[in-house]
C-alpha cells in the first residue's frame, strides 16, 4: 500500500473532460513532478487532491485511510473537512499571502486559530499568549530555514516575489501536511528569482517531506523528483523516474513536449 | 456691517437648531443604511434575488432623491388617504431618515459588492488550505480588505450626504437652510436678510472638512498593506 493513492479522478467542468481517470501512487518522502501543457489539468488534479476541486469520480487515500471519497459523495463536516485538508500543504502560483499581516503573522495565524479550536475541542484550558509564543518560535525556525530570519516584521507588499513565494511556502510547512502541493510556484516571478524559491524547495526534500509540484521548470524537474508525470489532455500520458521520462520519452506527445520546453530556453 | 453684526447671535442660534437636525438626519441615515446596504449587496449577489434587487437599486440610483422624498412624504396621505407620517416635525424627520436610508443604502450597496468582490479568491482558497474555517477567514482575512477598498468610496458618499441633507427642505424639513431661508421672509424681528442663508455654508464647510479628516485618517491606518 502505497503513502498516497489517488484513484481514478474523473472530473468535468460542464461538457467539458478535464481529468479522464487518473490513477497514481507516491511513496513517502518522494517527490512527484507534474509536467504537461498549459490547459492539460495539472491544476485541477492538485486541487482535487484537497478538496478545493469537487471531481465527479475518484478516491484520495493517505495511509490506506480514504481521505475524499468522490464515488460516494456525502457532505463532510467542516470539522472533518478542514482535518483532512491538512495533510495537504499548497503553495500556490500567485502566493496569495494575507497582505495586512507580517511575514509571522501570516505564517502563526493559521496555526493559533487550529490551536485554539483544538483546545476547546477537547475542552482543555487555553492559554492564548504561551500557544501563540510557542507557534511563534516554531514559525521562525520554518522562516529562518526559507531565510528570511530577517524578514519577519516586513509586511508582503515589501517583499520580492521570490520572498513571497518563501513565505508562502513557511506559511505551509508550519501547518505540519504530509504532503506539499506546489502549482507552478515559481511561473508568477521574475526569471532571475526562480533560482532562489527553487533552491528553497529542494533544500526540503529528506525523507519525510512528500511533495507534489506542478512545474514548467524541466530542468528542476528532473534534478529533484523521484517520479515525473507527464499529463496530456486529461489523462497520464507517461510516467516514470526521471530518467526514464526526460532521457528516453516513449510517447510521442511526451517527446514533443519536452522538444518544445527545450526550444523555449 | 452693524446690522449684521446685531443680528448674528439671533441667526446663529437658530441656525444651530437647524443644523441639530442636520446632524440628526445624517445620522441616522447612516446608522441605517451602513447595514440596509450590506443585506442588499447580498441580495445584488444572490442567484434568486439578484434581478429584483437589482431593478430596485436601479429605480432608487436613477431617480432624484429630491422626487424620492416627495413621494415618501405625501404617497401615503394623499394617495393612499393613510397620513403615516402624523404632521409635525417628528414626521417629517420619519419620512425623511426613510427616504434617505433606502436611496444611501443603494449606492452603499454596489460599493459593499465591488469590495467583496475584488478580493481575490486566492485569499479564500489560501484560507481553506491553511485549515480555517469559512467564518475565520471572513473575520480574520477578508473583512479588513474589503474596508480597506471601500472606505474611499464610502468616504465620497458620506460627504455627499452632509450636503445631501438640505434636500429635505422640500418637505418642509426644519434643517439649516430652512432655519436660514425663515430670516429671508421674517422671523424673530429680522426680515429680508439674505446672508443667514449664505452663511450655512460655513456649517456644511466646517462639518465635511472635520469628517474628512478623520476619513482620511482611517485611510492612512489602512496603508500599510495593499
Ligand atoms: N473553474 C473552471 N471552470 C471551467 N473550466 C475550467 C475551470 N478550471 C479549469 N478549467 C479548464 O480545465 C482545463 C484544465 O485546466 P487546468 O487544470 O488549469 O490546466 P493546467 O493547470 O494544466 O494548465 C482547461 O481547459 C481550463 O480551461
Ligand atoms: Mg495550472
Amino acid at each position: 500500500m502505497a503513502f498516497l493513492e489517488v484513484s481514478h479522478i474523473r472530473k468535468s467542468f460542464g461538457n467539458t473532460p478535464v481529468l479522464q481517470g487518473i490513477d497514481f501512487t507516491l511513496e513517502k518522502g518522494q517527490v512527484l513532478s507534474l509536467i504537461g501543457s498549459s490547459g492539460s489539468g495539472k491544476t485541477t488534479l492538485l486541487r482535487s487532491m484537497n478538496y478545493l476541486e469537487i471531481p465527479q469520480e475518484g478516491t484520495v487515500s493517505l495511509n490506506g485511510e480514504i481521505l475524499f471519497d468522490y464515488d460516494h459523495p456525502a457532505a463532510l463536516r467542516d470539522e472533518e473537512l478542514r482535518q483532512k485538508r491538512l495533510h495537504f500543504g499548497m503553495v500556490f502560483q500567485s502566493f496569495n499571502l494575507f497582505p495586512q499581516y507580517n511575514v509571522l503573522d501570516n505564517c502563526t495565524l493559521a496555526m493559533d486559530l487550529l490551536a485554539k479550536d483544538q483546545a476547546k475541542a477537547a475542552r482543555q484550558r487555553f492559554d492564548q499568549a504561551a500557544v501563540h509564543k510557542a507557534n511563534q518560535e516554531v514559525a521562525k525556525g520554518i522562516l529562518d530555514r526559507v531565510g528570511l530570519s530577517t524578514k519577519l516584521a516586513n509586511y508582503p507588499c515589501e517583499l520580492s516575489g521570490g520572498q513571497c513565494q518563501r513565505v508562502a511556502i513557511a506559511r505551509a510547512l508550519c501547518m505540519k501536511p504530509d504532503i506539499l502541493c506546489f502549482d507552478e510556484p515559481t511561473s508568477a516571478l521574475d526569471p532571475e528569482l526562480t533560482g532562489e524559491v527553487l533552491k528553497v524547495i529542494k533544500s526540503l526534500k529528506n525523507k519525510d517531506t512528500t511533495m507534489v509540484i506542478v512545474t514548467h521548470e524541466m530542468e528542476f524537474a528532473r534534478n529533484v523528483s523521484d517520479k515525473v508525470i507527464f499529463m496530456a489532455d486529461g489523462v497520464i500520458e507517461e510516467e516514470g523516474t526521471p530518467e526514464e521520462v526526460f532521457g528516453n520519452p516513449k510517447s510521442p506527445k511526451t517527446k514533443s513536449f519536452l522538444a518544445k520546453s527545450l526550444e523555449s530556453i | 456691517m452693524e446690522l449684521i453684526l446685531e443680528q448674528m447671535p439671533i441667526v446663529i442660534h437658530s441656525l444651530n437648531v437647524g443644523f441639530l437636525q442636520t446632524l440628526k438626519l445624517f445620522f441616522i441615515t447612516l446608522i441605517g443604511a451602513f447595514p440596509l446596504g450590506l443585506v442588499i449587496a447580498f441580495g445584488s449577489m444572490s442567484p434568486p434575488l439578484k434581478y429584483l434587487t437589482r431593478t430596485f437599486v436601479w429605480v432608487i440610483r436613477g431617480t432624484p432623491l429630491m422626487i424620492q422624498l416627495l413621494i415618501f412624504y405625501y404617497f401615503p396621505g394623499l394617495v393612499l388617504g393613510n397620513p403615516i407620517w402624523g404632521g409635525g416635525e417628528s414626521g417629517r424627520l420619519a419620512a425623511a431618515s426613510v427616504s434617505f436610508i433606502i436611496n444611501y443604502a443603494c449606492y452603499f450597496s454596489e460599493i459593499y459588492r465591488g469590495g467583496i468582490q475584488g478580493i481575490p479568491v486566492g485569499q479564500q482558497e489560501a484560507g481553506l488550505v491553511l485549515g480555517m474555517t469559512r467564518g475565520q477567514i471572513f473575520r480574520h482575512v477578508t473583512l479588513l480588505q474589503m474596508i480597506k477598498a471601500i472606505v474611499p468610496p464610502m468616504s465620497n458618499e458620506i460627504i455627499t450626504l452632509v450636503k445631501d441633507t438640505s434636500l429635505s427642505r422640500i418637505i418642509a424639513l426644519q434643517e439649516i437652510i430652512w432655519a436660514g431661508q425663515a430670516f429671508l421672509k421674517s422671523s424673530q424681528g429680522i426680515s429680508g436678510a439674505i446672508w443667514p442663508l449664505f452663511f450655512t455654508a460655513i456649517y456644511y464647510l466646517i462639518f465635511t472638512g472635520l469628517l474628512t479628516i478623520l476619513l482620511g485618517k482611517l485611510e492612512k491606518k489602512l496603508s500599510y498593506f495593499h
